[in-house]
């Protein structure tokens, strides 16, 4: 046997069994020890991180009315896997008003998009009707869930602009705001209060982890959620707003094109703030957001611009009172100052008209504000610009844009809105360049009367009219009162608010030389048509001479005269005089505010008012054209048989009526059916090029009957 | 009565059975952290006997009974029943293909009723130690002749040719672990370095570029015909020998490789072995695939996400492991197969590299004191008995764990005593118990 001589070989196979083992223990050292990443690997496996949002905040007007709120809307999830076995596809196709194919369509799309085993949205945002009826019978589909989403909701359809709304960050954001916990998905505010007091609104987002299986199918929390964080919901604002207030204006400003700004003077606190044509924040709901967006960025009246605190207009007369208080100041006049106006002003070689043209008109400063007297305040201008005091035109331009600057006008306010604007009181440079450097008071005479190229927004011209009603000072203008539980950082953020402005020390005399002049403007000055019953109040009309058309109407009042609780400027683009179209809406405001209701016939003015056009011709046309354009696009396409979605049936209906006359005998007969009433009728494409001209005549005959 | 109990518990090497214990219940702890779900009652679920693990601790309840049996028996019975058992064995493996039961592609299951199949190939290791054992312990047995030697092979490779028909690759290259016991009984050990230099020609030719072999295979020929230029002269043969040698290497890496991975390999098998070296196998080459692609039928793309999530697995425990039943991915489930074949990478990533080594060691400790044992034999038939037992548990030990950390393609090899099943379990009880046995009777010389 040869048992001794491969006694040996004993060792060999020992040494090869201790080889190898040491083979695995290498292979495990760098394994577990030198390659760190397969513990990161194995937690991107199992480890799903999922963020939970907080409700944000509630907003409420001053009466304690949630003005913009969280509601709860239903996604119908499915889970593909779970959703084969004793499934009722009938009966869901049924509830969810879908053919089985439609079924099978999305099904596939979520399997594709999703896989198997994670649950996808089959249908989101459901209707409530939809929702209740899912609900009950949900046990016939395995695999389907309801899923709560949380939705801002608008309770009263008017405010967009300024409540705001809701955008999906996108990269730039993300890059700027990157330690504030933003992901790629996530909703922020964009626009008006949203934005403003975002991190207020938004709460703090809680993550939590979960264990997911090779399935992708959640097993609990990692850890028995030690490392989870709670989400802590945001904090409610209580806005200065009073949301029938709100109403009120949105409703006067139907149909026309301008802005009101109401504020409390006492506090800055500010009442309503209108802009209009604005839109019913629910069209950007999440739902229909997609279908309405486009169309209203598009649009050539800019519905989604602010123009309360954007637009800027010419103050014109309305910017008497304060040029008033500047001469008052300076003691350049006394409240008796009087000038003898026979019409107009030529002391500058132009003629400056002026409304009233009998004697005594101007007599002192009472009577040329409540009669708004041109040859008064362009005097004035030029005595305070000329005031020897200061040495020259120019120091003493600067000296009254100072006055200016005091009083908020071409300075941004800071209210708690994005993207204010600041208006214009220009510098000496534009002048210098225009005039070559060689100008006088002549020159620019007009800002006396707030023309030029002095413009104001309507919430500095609100502003300006709080700060008369308080006798100086003014509260920086703002929408939030006070936030839910205010810390340190809420207190900081709202302290500017909170700050009393007073940069002019002017006397309280002139004051009340200007609070009686406005006072008489209202009582039998150029607002005596707008009574409020039970208050008296003061008031200034203005009629703003503009480039793009018609004159701006623009008012500005604040009410009661003793005690001033509101002050407010409503402007209305291209619309004619003061204290016809923009002193109405400023009147009712005010009866609204002061009385909290109205008086019936007050109630008949407002539903008659409401009803007014007054949007310019030219931006009538702008729709009139885009119509216009979409219905060829659509004849066209319908002709092809390239739309699929309009059957040609709905442009063929209305042809019928197209024979039961003649065109050439009754060519008026056309109009008379109101083509644009039906935004699909075929012949008002036809005659595209004739119709703005008769709409035109058409609508002047509506606003005389109006009137 | 009481005397000779005392006398046969004297006999029984007690250090084999303690670590045979501690794996057997390593490995139902492992199964049950692979089972594991939160919310469930633990006392329960084991005696319930539903969950694998409650089956494998019943498993462990038989085969217990099993070791009693074996280690009350009469060791005579085993070198008596060597050959029968073998032939016994090979009927029972070519029965399968006539009653064979399918089970993942491989008939090689022989189904027993209420639910329990027996893979004969398993059992069949059993039969072919004792018959391997039972023919190199034969008194007047020359073994460095070639027929003997031969003789021996067709012994040990006969179930794996048997299996490898089965479909069952994993099975039948277990038996090549009889080549280790042949080698300690006297095999040339020449054989043994050209089957390594084969191995490592063929990993060569997946890892190297065709062209860059041949190149370096044509420059060692010529250097060792530089070396070697003087026994050349001499003889002419050397040199033939050599070119033979040239042309056979070049042959096999040009060609035979290359037709065995597309023509008789599966796509699947390729791509294993593929992986294991880190290339990518094309699909497209292979003949099952192209045959499929034929008949239009839809072609599976096989991936290395097994040996992916198992080396994470194993790779995220670390140094001290994520703690008993704290592994996510044993309770996410990402590693296909874990209560089975890749049973090791439950150890690996609840118990990090400290518990591994630790339980690498206790084989390592069972193997020493295995062929320890077989060193202190007097009987020929104990000591190649032993050395089976032993290089069946090396082999399956290191194929299954080289497998789970990527150093060996896949194959469905268990872990000895550890992974789920009952056939491999009882298997391995069988053949360490009847070990014992024999270790019992040291003194005496079986025939």
């Amino acid at each position: 046997m040869a048992l001794e001589e491969n006694q040996g070989r004993s060792k060999i196979v020992q040494l090869i069994f201790a080889v190898l083992f040491l083979v695995i223990i290498a292979q495990l050292l760098h394994l577990q020890i030198f390659s760190k990443d397969y513990r990161l690997q194995a937690e991107n496996n199992a480890i799903y991180r999922k963020v939970v949002y907080p409700d944000r905040g509630i907003i409420f007007d001053r009466k304690g009315k949630p003005i913009l709120e969280n509601t709860v809307m239903y996604d119908l999830m499915v889970t593909p896997y779970d959703a084969r076995k004793g499934m009722d596809t009938l009966t869901l196709c049924k509830i969810l008003d879908i053919d089985t194919a439609e079924y099978h369509k999305r099904m596939v799309t979520a399997i594709i998009k999703n896989g198997n085993y994670k649950a996808y949205a089959f249908e989101s945002l459901l209707s409530p009707e939809k929702y209740a009826r899912l609900n009950e019978s949900l046990y016939k589909f395995p695999g389907f869930v309801l899923q709560e989403r949380s939705v801002r909701s608008y309770p009263f359809p008017v405010a967009s602009n300024i409540l705001g709304r809701l955008g999906e960050v996108d990269s730039s954001f993300l890059a700027k705001n990157a330690d504030k916990g933003y992901q790629p998905g996530d909703f922020t505010g964009v626009t008006g209060l949203e934005r403003t007091y975002e991190s207020v609104l938004m709460g703090r987002r809680g993550v939590e982890r979960y264990l997911r299986d090779n399935k992708g199918r959640m097993q609990g929390h990692w850890e028995k959620g030690i490392y989870d964080t709670a989400a802590i919901a945001g904090k409610n604002l209580y806005s200065t707003m009073d949301i029938e207030l709100q109403q009120l204006g949105e409703k006067l400003f139907q149909h026309k094109i301008g802005a009101a700004v109401a504020i409390n003077p006492k506090t800055g606190g500010i009442l309503a703030m209108i802009t209009a044509p604005t839109y019913d924040p629910n069209l950007l709901s999440p739902a229909n957001r997609r279908q309405n967006y486009g169309k209203l960025i598009l649009d050539t009246a800019r519905p989604m611009w602010n123009r309360a605190i954007q637009g800027q207009y010419p103050p014109g007369s309305t910017f008497k009172p304060l040029n008033a208080l500047v001469a008052l100041d300076e003691g350049l006049i006394t409240p008796s100052f009087g000038v003898d106006c026979g019409g107009g002003y030529s002391g500058c070689g132009r003629f400056i008209r002026c409304t009233h043209s009998g004697g005594g008109h101007a007599a002192n400063l009472r009577t040329a504000l409540a009669n708004s007297c041109n040859t008064y305040f362009s005097i004035t201008y030029r005595m305070e610009v000329d005031n020897p005091k200061y040495g020259g035109v120019k120091k003493g331009y600067m000296a009254w844009k100072k006055y200016m600057n005091g009083f908020g006008l071409g300075v941004k306010l800071g209210v708690d809105l994005p993207s204010e604007q600041m208006g214009n009181i220009p510098d000496t440079s534009g002048y210098n360049k225009d005039f070559n450097g060689h100008w006088n008071s002549c020159s620019n005479v007009t800002l006396g009367i707030g023309q030029d190229r002095m413009t104001a927004t309507p919430i500095q011209l609100a502003n300006a009219a709080a700060l008369i009603a308080n006798g100086g000072y003014y509260y920086t203008p703002h929408l939030v009162d006070h936030i839910q539980d205010e810390d340190e950082d809420d207190k900081k953020l709202m302290q500017s608010y909170r700050t009393k402005h007073k940069a002019l020390d002017i006397d309280q005399a002139a004051f009340d030389a200007v609070h009686k002049g406005m006072a008489d403007v209202a009582s039998e000055g150029t607002a005596a048509m707008i009574n409020i019953p039970g208050v008296k109040f003061a008031a200034k009309t203005g009629t703003a001479q503009n480039p793009h058309g018609k004159n701006h109407a623009v008012f500005i009042a604040y009410a009661p005269v003793d005690n001033p609780r509101i002050a407010i400027a409503v402007v209305v683009e291209n619309s004619g005089y003061g204290a016809t179209w923009a002193g109405p809406i400023a009147g009712y405001m005010l009866e609204k505010y002061i009385n909290d209701s109205l008086t019936e016939s007050s109630k008949a003015g407002v539903e008659s008012f409401s009803k007014v056009d007054l949007v310019p011709d030219a931006i009538k046309h702008w729709y009139y054209v885009k119509d216009s354009l979409k219905q060829v696009k659509l004849t066209q396409q319908a002709s092809k048989g390239v739309d699929s979605i309009p059957p040609a049936t709905l442009f063929r209906q209305p042809e019928q009526p197209k024979t039961l006359f003649d065109p050439e005998a009754e060519p008026n007969r056309r109009e008379a059916d109101g083509g644009d009433s039906n935004p699909y009728a075929p012949n008002a494409n036809k005659n595209a090029i004739v119709l703005p001209d008769e709409r035109k005549i058409k609508d002047k005959n509506i606003r005389r009957t109006t009137h | 009565m009481a005397e000779r109990e005392k006398e046969l518990a004297k006999g029984v090497d007690w250090i084999v059975v303690l670590l045979y214990a501690i794996i057997l219940a390593t490995g139902i702890l492992c199964i049950f952290m692979v089972e594991y779900k939160a919310d469930l009652n633990v006392f329960q679920a084991f005696t319930s006997g539903k969950t694998d693990y409650s089956k494998q601790l019943i498993f462990g309840g038989i085969c217990a009974l099993l070791a009693t049996f074996i280690l009350l028996s009469d060791s005579k019975l085993y070198t008596a029943m060597a050959n029968l058992s073998y032939v016994f064995g090979i009927f029972l493996m070519v029965l399968t293909f006539v009653i064979g039961k399918n089970v993942n592609g491989s008939k090689s299951w022989i189904p027993l009723g209420g639910g329990f199949n027996l893979q004969p190939a398993e059992l069949c290791k059993i039969f072919t130690s004792l018959a391997l054992a039972k023919y190199l312990s034969t008194q007047d047995l020359d073994f460095t002749k070639i027929k003997s030697q031969l003789i021996a092979c067709a012994i040990a490779l006969g179930p794996a040719m048997l299996s490898i028909l089965q479909n069952e690759t994993g099975l039948a290259l277990v038996y090549f672990s009889f080549f280790i016991v042949m080698f300690r009984e006297g095999l040339p050990g020449w054989i043994l370095i050209v089957g390594f230099s084969f191995a490592a020609l063929v990993v060569a030719t997946l890892i190297v570029d065709p062209n860059t072999l041949a190149i370096i295979l044509t420059l060692i020929a010529a250097i060792a015909v530089y070396v070697l230029r003087r026994q050349v002269k001499r003889s002419r043969s050397l040199l033939l020998f050599i070119v033979g040698i040239w042309i056979g290497c070049v042959g096999i890496q040009r060609f035979v490789v290359p037709y065995i991975f597309n023509n008789v390999f599966q796509c699947y098998q390729s791509t294993r072995i593929y992986a294991m070296v880190g290339k990518e196998y094309d699909c497209g080459q292979n003949r099952s695939t192209k045959k499929r692609e034929s008949e239009d039928k839809k072609v599976a793309k096989p991936d290395d996400y097994n040996v992916r999530q198992s080396k994470i697995a194993i790779g995220s425990g670390r140094f001290f492991g994520r703690g008993f039943l704290k592994g996510t991915q044993t309770r996410g489930k990402y590693v296909p197969e874990q209560q089975t074949d890749f049973i090791f990478t439950s150890i690996g990533e609840a118990f990090g590299f400290m518990g591994s080594v630790g339980f690498l060691m206790l084989y390592a400790g069972l193997l020493f004191r295995i062929i320890w044992m077989a060193e202190r034999q007097r009987s020929a038939f104990s000591r190649v008995y032993a050395y089976c037992v032993a290089s069946i548990i090396f082999f399956h030990v290191m194929v299954n764990v080289c497998m789970t950390i990527g150093l060996f393609p896949i194959v469905g090899i268990p872990l000895p005593l550890v992974s789920y099943g009952g056939s491999s379990l009882l298997t391995f009880t069988i053949l360490i118990f009847i070990l014992l046995r024999l270790d019992m009777d040291r003194n005496k010389i079986l025939r």
